[in-house]
C-alpha cells in the first residue's frame, strides 16, 4: 500500500510486519521515532505476541536482545551514535554468539564534540564487529532492507545492522510502498534457531575458548559473512519476485558502462550524487556511480568489476579515519588493488554538513581535470581551521578548541548548510 | 575378631545431607533425585564457597521449577571454572554473555519465554541470573537495577566473596573495609581497603521494593535452599545475596570456608535476613555472638591488623560496623543482649 509517511515510521511498520517477538528500546536521536512507533503498535496489539521492553541503556538493549534471541525469539532493537558505542561490547558478543538480531542504526556523528546530526562514523566504527551491515539509500529501501535483514540474519545465524541516514531518512516524509502481511509472510518464514536455550535439550552457550580453537571459531564468522555475500543478491532477487521492487543486493551500479570517473558512496547521499551525475552526463561527461549497499560483507569482487574500466575513482564518505583519511575508501582501494587508476577520498557531510550539488559539481570537475588531491575534506572552512591552529601555535592555554571555533564561525545554533 | 557396631551418625540431626530423615524433612541436596545442575568435575579451588553456594542454589531452583530452568551467568570464577570446554559442569541450559550484562540477558530470556508461552510454543520455564560481587555490585549494577525497576521475572543470585577473585583478588565495591586485596595493599598509614560508605546491594535491592530480597551464607545451606525455593515461588524480580568465602582471596584455609561463613553471620558482619516488597520480613538470629576478631584472625587479608602492634582502632571500627548491623537488623534476641 502506498503511503506518505516518515522514514522511521516506515521502518517501524516493516519491523512490525516481520512479526518480532522481543523489541528492546532505549531513546537516542535520531532513532527514537522507530521504537516509539513500535511501542505503540505493540501496546495496541497490532504486532501479535511481542514483548516491548523499555531498558535502561543501550548496553542493556543489546544484552536483552542477546538473551531473547538465544531463547529463540525474533529480536529487534535500534540505536545510533553514542548508543552504538555504549553497547559496543554486547554488539561484538551478539555476533560472536551467532545470534540473528536485527538492529537499525540511524546513522549519526560521534562526539566529542557532541553532535546529533548525520554521518556514518557510528556504524563504520563497528565494521569489524562481525555484524552484517547494510546501508539504505532511500526510505523505501530502508523499509525493504529490514524485511530482508531478518531473513538473511536467520539463514546465516549472524546479526544484521540496517543503517539509514539519521534525520535525512529517518525524519523525511516520503512515499513508501508498505507491503502486506501476506507478502512478508511468504518471504520470511518463522525463526528456527540453530542454537537455543531449551530445558528439554540443555546446552551451555558462551564458554571460554582458548588458542586451541579461537581462530577456527573466528574463521567461521568470516565464512558465514562469505555465505552472506552469496545470499544477499539471491535474497534481493527473491524479494523482487514477491514485492516487485529492486531493493538491497550488494551494490547499486548507475551509468557505469562507459564511465571514466566512478563515484562510490553509501546511503542517502547517492540520490544527490546521481542527480549531479545526470547533469554531467547531459554535458557529455563519462561519469557513473557505484552505491555500496552491503558494507559488511564487503563485495570486493563486485566493486573491482565495477571499477575495472574506469580511469579514476572518487569515494565520497561521511566518515573519517583520523590519521589516514577514509574508512570506506580503504576497502575500495583494496578492491582496486593492482588496477591502474587514480583513487580519491572525499570526506564529506560530517556531523550533518549538507553535501550540495554545487559542491559536488565543482568536486567532480576538479577530479576530471586531474586536480583532485588524494584526500579532500569537502567544503572545509579553512579560515576557521587555520585560525585555531594559529591560536594553538601562539597560546599554550588556548582554551577548548571546539568552542573557540564555534565562536569564530559566529553562528547561533546548528546550521547544516 | 572385634565387632564394629554400625553407627548411623546422621540420626537425630537435620544436617543438610541427611538422607535418613523423613522425605518431607530432607533437603533438596539429600534427595537422590537432585539434578546436580552444577555437576562434579569442575575446576573450582578446594574449599570454594561459590561452587558450594551455586550447587545448592541452582539445584533448589531446579527443584522448584520442576527441571525447567534457564541460567544466565556473568563472567567470573563461576563461569570460568564450570565451562572449560569441551567440558561443562552445567546440566541445565546456560548462557554466558558478558561481565556486566547478566541481569539484562536474563530479562531477555524471560521476555522470550513469556512470548513463547503465550504462543503455546513453550511451557513454563523459569530464569535465574548469577554473578559474583564484581559482576553484580560494580560492573553489572546498571543492568541489575534496570531489571529490578521493571520487576522482570528473574531470580538474580549474587555470590559475594568480596572481590575480583578470578582476575587475581582485586578490590570490588563489596570488599570489606581494611581487607587486603591486590589493589588495596596493606601498606601506608591506612593499610588495606578504605573505610568507604559501603555498598550493601541487598539494601539497594530493597529500595527498589522488589517482591523478594534475601541474604544467606554457605554456613546454613538449609536456609539457602529455603530462600531459593521461596524466591522461586514468587513472580517478578527477586534477589538473593549469598556470602561465599574464598580461600584464595581471603587467605584462609580451605577447611574454614563454612566456619568463616558462620562467623560472618555470628559476629553480625553479614546480616542474614529476608525482605518482601522493601521491608525486612525475617532475620536469622545470632545464636552465639562472637567478637569480629574471631572472624578476622582466620584470614590473611586482615593479617596486617594483628602484627606486632595490633590495629586496635581499626578492629574497633569493624566491631562497630558489626554492632550496627546487629542493631539495625535486630540480629540478637533482646534477652541475649
Amino acid at each position: 500500500m502506498l503511503k506518505q509517511t516518515e522514514g522511521s515510521h516506515a521502518v517501524a511498520e516493516a519491523v512490525g510486519l516481520c512479526r518480532p517477538e522481543v523489541i528492546c528500546a532505549y531513546p537516542i536521536s535520531p532513532q527514537t521515532h522507530i521504537v516509539e512507533g513500535l511501542g505503540e503498535m505493540v501496546k495496541a496489539g497490532e504486532i501479535g505476541d511481542c514483548e516491548f521492553i523499555n531498558v535502561e541503556s543501550e548496553f542493556a538493549a543489546m544484552s536483552v536482545a542477546i538473551g531473547s534471541s538465544a531463547t529463540g525469539a525474533r529480536t529487534y532493537t535500534a540505536t545510533a551514535s553514542q548508543g552504538l558505542l555504549f553497547m559496543c561490547e554486547a554488539v561484538y558478543n551478539a555476533s560472536g554468539l551467532g545470534l540473528p538480531i536485527v538492529m537499525t542504526v540511524a546513522n549519526r556523528a560521534i562526539g566529542a564534540p557532541i553532535n546529533i546530526w548525520n554521518d556514518h562514523t557510528d556504524a563504520l566504527s563497528q565494521r569489524d564487529s562481525g555484524w552484517i551491515q547494510l546501508f539504505a539509500e532511500t526510505n523505501q529501501e530502508a523499509l525493504d532492507l529490514h524485511i530482508q535483514a531478518f531473513k538473511l540474519a536467520e539463514e546465516v545465524s549472524l546479526p544484521v545492522m540496517v543503517c539509514m541516514d539519521g534525520f535525512i531518512l529517518t525524519h523525511a516524509y516520503e512515499r513508501v510502498d508498505v507491503p502486506t502481511q501476506a507478502q512478508v509472510d511468504s518471504f520470511l518464514p518463522p525463526y528456527e534457531p540453530r542454537q537455543v536455550l531449551d530445558p528439554t535439550n540443555p546446552v551451555s552457550i558462551g564458554a571460554m575458548v582458548g588458542p586451541e580453537a579461537f581462530s577456527e571459531v573466528r574463521y567461521l564468522a568470516h565464512a558465514k559473512q562469505m555465505q552472506a555475500l552469496e545470499r544477499i543478491p539471491q535474497l534481493a532477487e527473491q524479494f523482487k519476485s514477491i514485492f516487485g521492487r529492486d531493493s538491497g543486493g550488494l551494490t547499486h551500479p548507475y551509468l557505469l558502462e562507459d564511465a571514466d570517473t566512478v563515484v562510490v558512496a553509501m546511503g542517502s547521499i547517492l540520490g544527490t550524487i546521481k542527480d549531479t551525475v545526470d547533469e554531467l552526463r547531459q554535458a557529455g561527461e563519462k561519469i557513473g556511480v557505484l552505491g555500496i549497499t552491503s558494507y559488511r560483507p564487503f563485495p570486493l569482487q563486485n566493486v573491482r568489476d565495477a571499477l575495472q574500466n574506469a580511469k579514476r575513482v572518487v569515494v565520497i564518505e561521511k566518515s573519517l579515519a583520523v590519521g589516514i583519511g577514509g574508512v570506506l575508501s580503504t576497502d575500495v582501494r583494496m578492491a582496486m588493488s593492482g588496477l591502474q587508476l587514480h583513487g580519491h577520498t572525499v570526506v564529506a557531510g560530517l556531523g550533518g554538513r549538507a553535501i550540495t550539488m554545487k559542491s559536488l559539481r565543482a568536486l567532480f570537475a576538479k577530479a576530471t581535470r586531474g586536480e583532485l588531491e588524494h584526500l579532500t575534506f569537502l567544503d572545509l572552512d579553512w579560515d576557521v581551521v587555520n585560525k585555531q591552529l594559529e591560536r594553538e601555535r601562539t597560546t599554550r592555554r588556548s582554551g577548548p578548541a571546539a568552542e573557540s571555533m564555534l565562536r569564530d564561525v559566529g553562528v547561533i545554533a546548528a546550521r547544516i548548510g | 575378631m572385634s565387632f564394629q557396631p554400625v553407627h548411623f551418625y546422621q540420626t537425630g540431626t537435620f544436617t543438610v545431607g541427611n538422607r535418613l530423615l523423613a522425605p518431607e524433612e530432607r533437603s533438596v541436596q539429600a534427595n537422590i533425585q537432585r539434578t546436580n545442575s552444577l555437576n562434579s568435575g569442575h575446576r573450582a579451588c578446594q574449599g570454594c564457597g561459590e561452587a558450594l553456594g551455586a550447587r545448592y542454589a541452582i539445584d533448589a531452583a531446579m527443584n522448584a521449577a520442576r527441571g525447567r530452568l534457564i541460567a544466565a551467568n556473568a563472567t567470573g570464577c563461576l563461569e570460568v571454572f564450570s565451562t572449560p570446554y569441551p567440558e561443562t559442569s552445567w546440566q541445565i541450559p546456560w548462557i554466558h554473555s558478558l561481565f556486566g550484562n547478566t541481569a539484562a540477558v536474563a530479562t531477555g530470556i524471560a521476555a522470550a519465554i513469556k512470548v513463547k508461552r503465550h504462543k503455546g510454543e513453550m511451557g513454563d520455564v523459569r530464569v535465574v541470573a548469577q554473578g559474583g560481587d564484581g559482576g553484580t555490585t560494580d560492573i553489572g549494577f546498571g543492568c541489575l537495577s534496570g531489571m529490578f525497576e521493571r520487576n522482570d521475572d528473574v531470580l538474580y543470585i549474587c555470590y559475594d566473596n568480596g572481590g575480583y577473585m578470578n582476575t587475581g583478588v582485586q578490590r570490588s565495591s563489596a570488599t570489606p573495609p581494611a581487607a587486603r586485596t591486590a589493589t588495596t595493599m596493606p601498606v601506608g598509614p591506612e593499610p588495606g581497603n578504605a573505610f568507604g560508605q559501603g555498598k550493601f546491594v541487598p539494601a539497594i535491592a530493597m529500595a527498589h521494593e522488589i517482591p523478594y530480597v534475601a541474604t544467606a551464607t554457605v554456613a546454613d545451606l538449609r536456609d539457602l535452599e529455603y530462600k531459593v525455593t521461596k524466591a522461586m515461588g514468587i513472580r517478578g524480580a527477586r534477589y538473593i545475596h549469598i556470602l561465599v568465602p574464598c580461600p584464595l582471596g581471603w587467605g584462609a584455609a580451605s577447611e574454614n570456608t563454612i566456619l568463616l561463613a558462620r562467623l560472618a553471620k555470628e559476629t553480625g558482619i553479614f546480616p542474614v535476613f529476608e525482605a518482601e516488597h522493601g521491608e525486612v520480613s525475617s532475620v536469622l538470629k545470632i545464636r552465639r555472638k562472637q567478637p569480629v576478631e574471631e572472624y578476622l584472625r582466620l584470614q590473611k587479608r586482615y593479617a596486617h591488623l594483628f602484627g606486632k602492634k595490633p590495629a586496635v582502632a581499626t578492629i574497633a571500627r569493624l566491631q562497630a560496623a558489626a554492632d550496627k548491623n546487629i542493631r539495625k537488623y535486630g540480629l540478637l534476641d533482646q534477652e541475649a543482649n
